[in-house]
């Protein structure tokens, strides 16, 4: 048996055989030619004959992973078709007096080079895009068919890294999982795969392709990102016990959709989602989510160049609460600094930046940058029911400011006859040791509190969470951590708040029942943990004695 | 020639989808449509050069349209701009 760890992209248990994915790359040679006209009218071939294999792999998309996920071979027909790319071609064809195949593959580099030295991560993985689609092309063009879909059943895709068109175009009836020495959360690959629903491990490393054969039986583990080749019999009875476990929970929980999250003596509980950008909104709606618990906004500075303006903020949070339809969005205010930079913040290097200059500490300091923001949030409040959260909050006098500064932002809104809701509800996070300490003076300031747990657990138990040499000593359940929440519930409900926990620990099934208990009225998790922890609250009996 | 200024919302900027629409929209003019941003500028038609710019959310550019139906055109585009972009 040999084991290899990857990045596990989605989380879902397969065994079956190993189908080392052969790329057509067929060797281009440059060869010199006499008749460039003849290579050109060979081009337009190819190329048509490309466009409609595309059109074919585009309709078979739509059906596999709907439009969205499809429309990526819309741009690559488009991309075929593209002026300059053509024009390339031709004049490298003209100009150098050489061979189709060797024109095609030039350009594709050059274009490839350009994408690759963008300054953004989504532009440089368009260079996969250019790549595929010259070496369909180029396949086009030496009459070689592509093999598409020709793997043996219960087949485990292994590969280097995929391109979207070689996904899309396997038999998926017998694909069962993809492993990739390389690839990126931003590949299509890892996209494609998710929307498949199919277990998928990147990343393991350049060793594994030498060391595997076709039809070599593995065991693919999408939660661990751990891939067995030849496992012993213990590992795969573990991950077939896995694989069925895992295959009954996904039935079962489709089936809670549109339930009630409701314990079996009558409490109820909102369960929420943790997203990061709105392209998981709809994930939110399809795991039938009751509004979301926490909207990172950071997201629109970390992918911006400079700071978003009000315009482009309002356009976002607009867009998410109306999207949400009336349920309750909470948006967290900008939370940078620590692992988050930002270049155009220009932020020092900090010795200690977990306990440095970050998060509302910024905010507070620049207010001028606050104020874009919260503009942005208060105008966005009509078209939803919007919550705002301050994140890192230590003290009483830093609340007051920022209260403040939200009463000048509505102030000035309301002197230029701009409307906002006066629903918006108030909310800070209790990610530090000292809010939880001083909760009952922050819950009368507040509409409600959010537990952010693992800043809390990481302040509390002096624990980095990023060393993992620590790790053994980041008790999630420790006592202390437990005390502090149960402190800010009471102080919450004490003076008319309400209280939610949105770190890791809020989608720990094993704690539901302790939260229940504490009072917690609100736990927001990753979209994917939404049914999971609905079926474990619908599981729950609290009239009986703990 | 006509020239307008648009400031892009579209959250994710003209990644690879929206400059694929852009693309087809220009294509139905008679005049040519040219974006500009800075030091930059493509014509809107040509799909890889457009997605080359690395337009972001926030960006303003700078839409240039000559040609016979140009009037047309550039109502058409700032339309076009306005909704989709």
């Amino acid at each position: 048996m040999i084991k290899f760890k990857g990045k596990g992209v989605y989380g879902a248990v397969a065994i079956g055989r190993i189908s080392v994915f052969n790329r057509q790359e067929a060797q281009v040679r440059r060869i010199h030619i006499t008749d460039p006209e003849f290579e050109k009218n060979r081009i337009k071939e190819a190329e048509a004959i490309a466009i409609r294999q595309l059109k074919q792999i585009h309709e078979k998309a739509l059906k596999e992973v709907g439009e969205t996920n499809a429309q990526i071979f819309e741009i690559h027909m488009m991309m075929i078709e593209d002026d300059d790319y053509n024009e390339s071609i031709v004049n490298i064809i003209e100009n150098q007096l050489v061979n189709a195949e060797y024109a095609v593959a030039l350009t594709s580099d050059n274009f490839a080079k350009m994408f690759r030295s963008m300054d953004d991560a989504y532009m440089q993985a368009r260079a996969d895009d250019v790549r595929d689609i010259s070496n369909r092309i180029i396949s086009c063009l030496s009459d070689s068919v592509i093999t598409e879909g020709s793997v043996h059943d219960d087949a485990v895709i292994c590969a280097d890294d995929l391109a979207p068109s070689e996904t899309v175009s396997l038999d998926k009836e017998k694909v069962i999982a993809f492993v990739t020495a390389y690839g990126s959360q931003n590949s299509h690959t890892a996209i494609l795969a998710r929307n498949m629903n199919i277990a998928a491990v990147i990343g393991v490393g350049g060793k594994f392709l030498e060391s595997v054969r076709n039809g070599d039986i593995v065991a693919v583990d999408g939660y661990t990102g751990e891939v067995f080749v030849n496992p012993d019999s213990d590992v795969l009875d573990r991950l077939k016990a896995k694989k069925w476990e895992d295959h009954e929970k996904k039935a079962l929980l489709q089936k809670l959709r549109g339930k009630e999250n409701i314990t079996l003596d009558g409490r109820k509980v909102n369960i929420y989602a943790n997203i990061g950008g709105i392209d998981s909104i709809g994930s939110v709606l399809l795991n039938d989510a009751g509004g979301i618990g926490l909207f990172r906004s950071e997201f629109l500075y970390l992918e911006n160049s400079d700071y978003p303006t009000e315009e482009q903020q309002f356009t976002v949070y607009k867009r998410v609460l109306e999207s949400m339809g009336g349920k309750k969005v909470i948006i967290r205010t900008l939370d940078i600094g620590a692992d988050k930079q930002v270049d155009y913040f220009n932020l020092d290097k900090e010795e200690n930046p977990a306990l440095g200059y970050r998060a509302i500490r910024i905010c507070i300091d620049r207010p001028e940058i606050f104020a874009v923001q919260l503009k942005a949030l208060y105008r966005a409040s009509v078209y939803g029911n919007l919550g705002i959260m301050f994140p890192m909050i230590t003290s009483v006098s830093e609340l007051n400011k920022i209260l403040e500064i939200c009463g000048n932002v509505k102030n000035d809104l309301k002197s230029h006859g701009v409307d906002y809701s006066d629903e918006v509800e108030i909310g800070i996070m209790i990610e530090t040791p000292a809010a939880a300490i001083i909760s009952d003076r922050l819950a009368p300031m507040v509409d409600f509190f959010s537990v952010g747990t693992n800043d809390l657990i990481q302040y509390t138990l002096a624990c980095d969470r990023q060393n993992p040499r620590v790790e053994e000593f980041c008790d999630t359940h420790h006592e202390a951590v437990l005390r502090l929440i149960e402190m800010s519930a009471v102080n919450a409900h004490k003076n008319g708040a309400w209280i939610g926990i949105c770190g890791e620990l809020a989608a720990d099934t094993e704690l539901t029942e302790t939260f229940l208990r504490i009072g917690i009225d609100e736990l927001s998790v990753s979209p994917g943990y939404i049914l999971k922890l609905r079926d474990t609250v619908r599981n729950i009996d609290l009239s009986k004695n703990k | 020639m006509i020239t307008f200024t648009y400031t892009i919302t579209d959250p994710v900027g003209i990644h690879a989808r929206p400059a694929g629409i852009l693309a087809k929209e220009a294509k139905k003019y008679e005049s040519e449509v040219i974006i500009e941003k800075t030091d930059k500028s493509a014509n809107a038609a040509k799909l890889m050069a457009v997605m080359g710019m690395g337009i972001k959310c926030g960006d303003t550019v700078t839409v240039k349209i000559s040609g016979s139906d140009e009037e047309q055109a550039a109502e058409k585009m700032e339309e076009f701009f306005k909704t989709n972009l």
